[in-house]
């Protein structure tokens, strides 16, 4: 079997200002929901008190809201989590009279008791109480993460290729993590931990398809001498796609795999996965080169002084003209 | 040239088989198990009391397949493993009423348990089950936030009080001692009273750097902690509330509690098995309060069932004798500053003992009226007193006093802990919480393998279908690389958890690529026309560049995830930093050992089977 049967070089590169200018757009779309919507961040990120319980039946979930909002509580959260007899609770940071802050057990134990488990049979499934001051570190600590993580690419980028490359593949892989969390704000997903785990696990793993391809330039600007940079790179793009492609269907065999069968503690995760590997395709083969070309990447800066030898296999090699 | 040195099947080898020891233990499932644990901050589990244990059953013909005691941060306890849940429950009841004296009022605490299946040999050479995450077994999780200042301010209060009794006796006249934050000022009228102060203080009290300010004709003598001093202030009250901490979730008999630092001030408890979150609470925040009373001085003991004289109160003391006391309290547990294991003039085991400035003066007077007379420590929980110590007093003394007539230095020391952990040292707040039922601990284990194992299957059939033989290879390497990385985790006793799962997917989606790559590369070197043997070799090699190169990236994102993480994310990061390393083993070095094998014995090969190889010039 084989699946990418490419004649001829696919001129990528000719309508690289097009798909620039559509990468412009998504990334301008992003920000905009990013700055209109914000993110649905988790309590992880904000504090506050999530309940899950279960139901025997399909959950009565305008009931549970009534309840839930007789007891005082502005701004709470109820929907269906998993299936229809699962419901998770949000409830804000709550502050009693002395301004002290009620702890959730006290809240969850409240909530319980409106819901009536003895008539209903609501059973708590899961309790989770962050404070204030955790959530606020947690939001840096993952501001930190993503900023060490840029720069650790950027240098190795930098000491692998030149500093046109790593820029391009930074830019290219930064606009894939903007439009993962323009995803998550356009429609309002939950974005816990394992999300921003999941964002920049992703970001690590799409700049090595930009690698490929800027090695695939490197190598052909040794190999074919005639070419012009434009050509070297539709080249290099079309004779790594096919491994691209079988790369990150591999990978994203196993991410659906945890989409569709791992519950919904693992969804978000794995959707984030999911959006993070497709446009990583996109980005490395369409962005990160467009770009490095904009940037006038010329056999100068990566070929220095070097020649390769020629492949000396041909006069060694025994099995030399073996059909397989 | 597709050959590997003997060396190198050995490493395979050997890598196989210690990855297939280590990560077996995780495949063995739980055994019912009984927990013997303590009851009482006086009764101790040791070696004495598995003794015991083992005779009880014997005695009963009850088999165990195995006993096994655990020491954990100054608590003991005894597992004991049974083949069947009859056996177990038969072992249980009976411990229960043998173990106990008093049913009403148990010294130990006998409950149901699950022990691993891991055959002794096993765990012998170490290799233990991953421990599952609350996500997994469901659970409570507190993450608790020490108030320092809290601490300090208690310290501080001491100090003065010290500070105040120690002029006092010089006869140095000061004009009023204030409590700071973090420091004591003490106004003088002179410079004389205030130079023999800090003379004084500066040796009294070397914790603090002593310095006079002075404005006009007042003068200020300032005492700051010094650095070294605040640090292990702080250390000192994260230690002692673990400890209590420890003492008191082992009241709630669970399984396998974690009580650790986290950070400078922060303290992590987890019960797996609790569910009743508001009782944990209730437990962790209880305080125990310590009382000193003189006891009857004619009979301080008698056994349980005795009538004791009229007008006293009466506290267990040990199995089955009971302390006698008078109702008044000379001091109590807050006035205790310190408390520590030591030895007196004639090198027996000792208590030293030091309290308060003011409760060194009751102390004082109490010891010269009762000369010759016993006394005693009892320790309150729950509203039931529990007698830690009668000794006699020898003489008269204040603050700093010493109790002897422990058997051992060991049970001095436990003493001296149960003095000192009496309360917490610092208050607490709950600042995180996490509760998980055990139904969805499960639920969450099943679907997260469920996944793991559809997607390995998924990409199984796909390898092969593609890369037939050669796909084949890549598989293989993969089950390795999920069986190395099992083990390792096994090995360091990382804790498994949901996003773990979640990682070890993943790291196997990732690790597939190296695969892919080569067979690529494989493949393009046959169709640019390279004998079969060549093109194994360079593709190989040309593939391991980039290999190397995605795992750099992929380990810097995972780095950065271990460094900053925590919680749940520091679990995915571990697993998904160690993923990286055990593909690059699996996918390259293992991988090639198997293609080697197939391949290299054969001086001339004409095909390899790694499907089709399309060549543009062929239509």
């Amino acid at each position: 079997m084989e699946f990418f049967r490419i004649k001829k070089d696919i001129p990528f590169m000719r309508h690289a200002l097009v798909l620039n200018a559509i990468s412009f757009i998504t990334f301008l779309a992003a920000i905009f929901f990013l700055w209109h919507n914000g993110l649905h961040l988790s309590i992880e990120f904000t504090g506050g008190t999530v309940m899950e319980v279960s139901y025997p039946q399909a959950a009565p979930l305008d009931a549970i809201r009534g309840n839930v909002e007789k007891l005082g509580y502005a701004d709470t959260q109820i929907q269906n989590f998993g299936s229809s007899r699962d419901v998770m609770i949000r409830l804000p940071l709550q502050k009693d009279a002395q301004g002290k802050l009620i702890s959730s057990a006290d809240q969850s134990a409240a909530v319980m008791k409106a819901l009536d488990p003895s008539t209903s049979g609501a059973k708590l499934q899961r309790v989770e109480f962050v404070g204030p001051q955790v959530g606020q570190e947690l939001a840096m600590d993952g501001l930190k993460a993503l900023i060490f993580v840029i720069i650790g690419i950027v240098l190795y980028l930098s000491f692998r290729f030149e500093w046109k490359f790593a820029l391009a593949g930074i830019i290219a892989n930064l606009h894939d993590v903007v439009i993962i969390l323009g995803f998550f704000a356009f429609f309002q997903w939950e974005f816990s931990l394992s999300v921003l785990a999941a964002v920049l696990a992703v970001l690590g793993y799409s700049v090595n398809e930009s690698v490929v391809i800027f090695d695939r330039i490197r190598e052909n600007f040794r190999k074919y001498r005639k070419m012009n940079t434009r050509e070297i790179i539709d080249n290099a793009i079309t004779s790594t796609i096919s491994r691209t492609m079988i790369t990150h269907g591999s990978t994203e065999m196993m991410v659906l795999a945890m989409l569709v069968f791992g519950g919904p503690t693992l969804f978000y995760f794995a959707l984030a996965l999911t959006i993070g590997i497709l446009f990583g395709i996109y980005s490395s083969v369409f962005v990160a080169a467009a770009l490095a070309m904009w940037l006038g990447v010329t056999r100068e800066d990566l070929v220095k002084g070097e020649r390769k030898p020629e492949d000396k296999n041909r006069d060694e090699d025994p099995n030399f003209g073996a059909r397989v | 040239m597709n050959r590997y040195p003997l060396w190198k099947y050995v490493v395979i080898l050997v890598a196989l088989l210690i990855g297939t020891l280590y990560s077996l233990p995780n495949f063995y499932g739980e055994a019912p198990a009984v927990q013997v644990s303590s009851a009482k901050p006086t009764i101790k589990v040791d070696l004495a009391t598995q003794a015991r244990v083992e005779k009880i059953l014997a005695d009963q013909n009850i088999s165990s397949t195995g006993i096994f005691f655990e020491n954990t941060g100054h608590v003991g306890s005894i597992k004991i493993r049974f083949s069947n849940t009859d056996t177990q429950l038969r072992a249980r009841d009976l411990l229960q009423q043998k173990l106990n004296v008093d049913q009403n009022d148990p010294n130990y605490t006998v409950a149901l348990n699950l022990l691993s299946n891991t055959p002794g040999w096993l765990s012998s050479i170490n290799a233990l089950p991953m421990p599952l995450g609350l996500d997994l077994r469901g659970g409570v999780y507190f993450l608790l936030q020490v108030d320092m200042k809290g601490a300090l301010q208690k310290k501080i209060t001491s100090l003065a009080g010290d500070i105040r009794s120690q002029l006092r006796d010089k006869s140095i006249r000061h004009q009023g001692i204030d409590r700071n934050v973090d420091s004591i000022t003490i106004h003088f009228g002179s410079t004389e009273d205030a130079e023999a102060a800090r003379f004084l203080l500066t040796s009294s009290q070397p914790q603090l750097i002593w310095t006079i300010t002075s404005t006009g004709d007042s003068y200020k003598l300032q005492g700051e902690f010094k650095p070294t001093a605040l640090k292990e202030i702080q250390d000192n009250a994260v230690k002692q509330n673990i400890i209590t901490l420890n003492k008191r979730v082992n009241e709630l008999a669970v399984k396998e509690p974690v009580i650790q630092q986290q950070g400078a001030e922060r303290i992590v408890v987890q019960l797996p098995g609790v569910q009743d979150t508001a009782r944990a609470k209730d437990i962790i925040g209880r305080t125990a309060t310590l009382e000193s009373r003189l006891a009857d001085p004619l009979m301080s003991t008698i056994n349980v069932g005795e009538i004791p004289p009229p007008g006293m109160d009466t506290f267990r003391f040990g199995e089955n004798r009971l302390g006698v006391f008078k109702k008044s309290v000379i001091f109590s547990g807050e006035s205790i500053t310190d408390a520590s294991a030591g030895f007196d003039q004639n090198q027996r085991p000792a208590v030293n003992i030091t309290l308060d400035a003011s409760s060194g003066r009751t102390m004082q007077e109490v010891t010269r009226e009762n000369m010759g007379k016993p006394m005693g420590m009892i320790l309150f929980e729950k509203g039931k007193g529990e007698v830690l110590t009668i000794a006699t007093i020898q003489g008269e003394f204040g603050s700093k006093f010493q109790i002897t007539g422990q058997p051992t230095t060991e049970s001095a020391n436990d003493l001296a802990l149960l003095l000192r952990a009496g309360s917490l040292a610092a208050p607490m707040e709950i600042i995180e919480e996490r509760t998980i039922g055990p139904s969805l601990g499960a639920e969450n284990i099943e679907k997260g393998f469920k996944s793991l194992l559809i997607g390995f299957t998924a990409i199984a059939i796909f390898m092969i279908m593609y890369y037939l033989l050669f796909g084949t290879f890549s598989v293989v390497a993969l089950a390795v690389n999920l069986l190395l990385l099992i083990s390792v985790l096994s090995m360091l006793q990382a804790t498994l958890t949901l996003p773990g799962i979640a990682a070890m997917a993943l790291a196997l989606g990732m690790a597939i690529d190296s695969n892919v790559l080569i067979n690529e590369r494989i493949r393009e070197e046959l169709r640019n026309g390279a004998a079969p043997q060549t093109a194994i070799a360079v593709g190989f090699d040309k593939a391991w560049a980039t290999i190397l190169d995605s795992n750099v990236t992929t380990l810097i994102a995972g780095l950065a995830l271990l460094a900053f993480g925590s919680g749940p994310i520091k679990g995915f990061a571990v697993v998904h930093c160690l993923g990286i390393l055990t593909s690059m083993f699996s996918a390259v070095f293992f991988s090639r050992g198997l293609v080697n094998l197939w391949y290299g014995r054969h001086k001339k090969i004409h095909k390899l089977a790694i499907g089709q190889v399309w060549r543009p010039q062929e239509k």
